[in-house]
């Protein structure tokens, strides 16, 4: 479904994203993990095309989709939502979620059905008439999907989605996950929450300095002496493996 | 029901028979739809436009040399100048989104764009330099003047009609829920799909054409332009404060807000003949807004309105 090969960016001095090779097949959750400054968002960027890659390709469905506008790739059915969430304040929550929905739908009224049906799905169903503005965090990244889902996406990559969320409100998220993939959407995360994580995905990729250091099942990496050292520094899987 | 009524009131002025009275009447109007026209761009799109004079200013140039020039009837100079008024609006917006230019940036451009048309139509032959062209009195429909102001007030009319359609347009459509989107996020809208620089372009596109509408009823009305009224600034600015009391983005702001425009700027010509006091109250009557009433008049009596 999708095909990453040798995709890099550099700002200035500093290679955000150096050379990441990455596949994804049809359906399941891949997530992406990595200490702060890895290069995930830049490289979840340059796949919905906010950032122009300096080098290597993405593939989507057999298509070249590199370089393309963000819009033209969110039409093919690749979407993102974004970490700072970017709600439509002055608009009502399920004004919100029919502007995603007008990607596939061009009747007003058909749209505001098709996105008050998807809003109550995620939960929000109370919220529907009220103005985005006033949606709590968790309101928000709720929206954040909604909004998405609302596009008929075929893969959706998720800027973490649970940041910000307290424990219940987490616990709350991951079904409605779950269900997104179960609709046959194919789901690419990138999350800090480690619970998450492992309770989400099937597969795991670790971002650390714009590189790929490890990739496997989200417990096979979690072990991995190369993603313990990123995340801890130098001889920390050592200095681990002696105390134990 | 509220548009009906508001329709009726504003055909009242047709059967008072004081000519100066039509003509406040009519000023407002005017006022209102070119507000409106702004609101299109500027309020639906948050595309702070300090310019728009522009469009207005190639609209009235565009049917009095039509007139002057080529003998072309000024019911053929209306849609010329909407098509006219449409290129510009689409030139500008491609050329300054294409570039990101938003917020001040933006309003900055369309201010020099205003400005280099002023200085422009100030030096060229056609345009008649600084001494602007005058129509020749013919009065009658076939040359659109008309000797009686109701009738004037009448065309005031249905401009506002056309403008306020198209902002109820936007208030229903995909194209304006598509609008209302980018101005609240471009990142967001464009995630979701939208072309974020092909609908503000398109946007400004429609509130050029309709503002050079405008520009065609003024010389139709005073059968007289030059630069400095074509392009004035203040006439930039009259639009926009009509849509920022009113009610940026809202379908009745406009119309509240040059209502109110006038009545205080009239009503204090009326009371003190001393000049610069009726430019002063709209600096104050401004501040009363902003500081009272941040999102116009029409969030005081319709409640939230902010049409997606």
């Amino acid at each position: 479904m999708l095909d990453v090969t040798g995709l890099s960016r550099s700002f200035g001095g500093l290679r955000a994203v150096a050379g990441v090779d990455l596949r994804l097949h049809a359906g399941g959750i891949t997530a992406l993990i990595g200490p702060n400054g890895a290069g995930k968002t830049t490289f979840f960027a340059m796949l919905a095309g906010f950032v122009r890659p300096d080098d290597g390709t993405v593939r989507f469905q057999g298509q070249d989709i590199t370089g393309l506008p963000s819009h033209r790739i969110a039409a093919q059915g690749l979407v993102r939502t974004f970490q700072i969430t970017q709600p439509f304040a002055g608009l009502t929550v399920a004004e919100n979620i029919r502007v995603g929905a007008f990607l596939r739908v061009s009747d007003p009224a058909e749209a505001m059905a098709q996105a008050r049906v998807i809003g109550t799905r995620l939960g929000l169903a109370a919220q529907l008439d009220r103005p985005a503005a006033g949606l709590t965090v968790a309101g928000r990244k709720r929206l954040e999907l909604a909004r998405a889902l609302a596009t008929s996406p075929r893969l959706l990559l998720l800027d973490e989605v649970m940041a910000g969320l307290n424990p219940s409100e987490v616990a709350e998220l991951i079904p409605l996950i779950r269900g997104i993939r179960d609709n046959g959407v194919t789901i690419l995360l990138i999350e800090h929450l480690m619970q998450a994580v492992t309770q989400l995905a099937d597969m795991a990729h670790v971002l650390a300095q714009g590189r790929l250091i490890a990739s496997g099942t989200p417990r096979q990496v979690a072990a991995e002496p190369a993603v313990i050292e990123a995340y801890l520094g130098a001889g920390a899987a050592a200095r681990m493996a002696s105390h134990a | 029901m509220r548009a009906l009524m508001v329709g009726l009131a504003l055909l009242v002025p047709l059967a008072v028979p004081q000519q100066y009275l039509v003509t406040l009447a009519m000023l407002t109007v005017t006022s209102a739809a070119l507000g409106q026209a702004w609101n299109l761009a500027g309020g639906f799109g948050g595309m702070t436009s300090f310019g728009h004079v522009a469009f207005f200013g190639l609209g009235a140039y565009v049917a009095a040399i039509g007139q002057l020039h080529f003998g072309l009837s000024p019911w053929l100079g209306l849609p010329l100048a909407a098509l006219v008024g449409g290129a510009a609006g689409a030139a500008m917006g491609a050329a300054a989104f294409r570039a990101r230019l938003r917020g001040s940036y933006f309003a900055l451009v369309t201010l020099a764009v205003a400005e280099a048309l002023r200085v422009l139509a100030n030096s060229l032959d056609i345009t008649g330099a600084g001494v602007g062209l005058q129509l020749r009195l013919a009065p009658g429909l076939a040359q659109f003047q008309f000797v009686d102001r109701r009738l004037s007030y009448l065309a005031a009319l249905i401009l506002l009609g056309l403008t306020m359609a198209a902002a109820s347009h936007l208030g229903r459509s995909r194209f304006g829920a598509r609008l209302a989107a980018l101005r609240e996020s471009e990142a967001a809208a464009s995630a979701l799909g939208i072309d974020v620089v092909w609908v503000k372009t398109q946007a400004l596109a429609l509130s050029g054409a309709l503002t050079a509408l405008g520009g065609v009823l003024y010389v139709q009305t005073y059968l007289y332009i030059d630069p400095s009224i074509a392009f004035s600034p203040q006439r930039s600015v009259e639009m926009l404060l009509v849509a920022l009391i009113g009610g940026a983005g809202t379908l009745w702001g406009p119309l509240l807000g040059a209502l109110v425009l006038h009545v205080v700027a009239d009503g204090t010509q009326l009371l003190v003949s001393r000049p610069g006091v009726a430019p002063m109250m709209y600096g104050v009557l401004l501040l009363l807004i902003v500081a009272l009433l941040p999102k116009g008049i029409a969030s005081l009596r319709f409640g939230r309105r902010r049409n997606a």
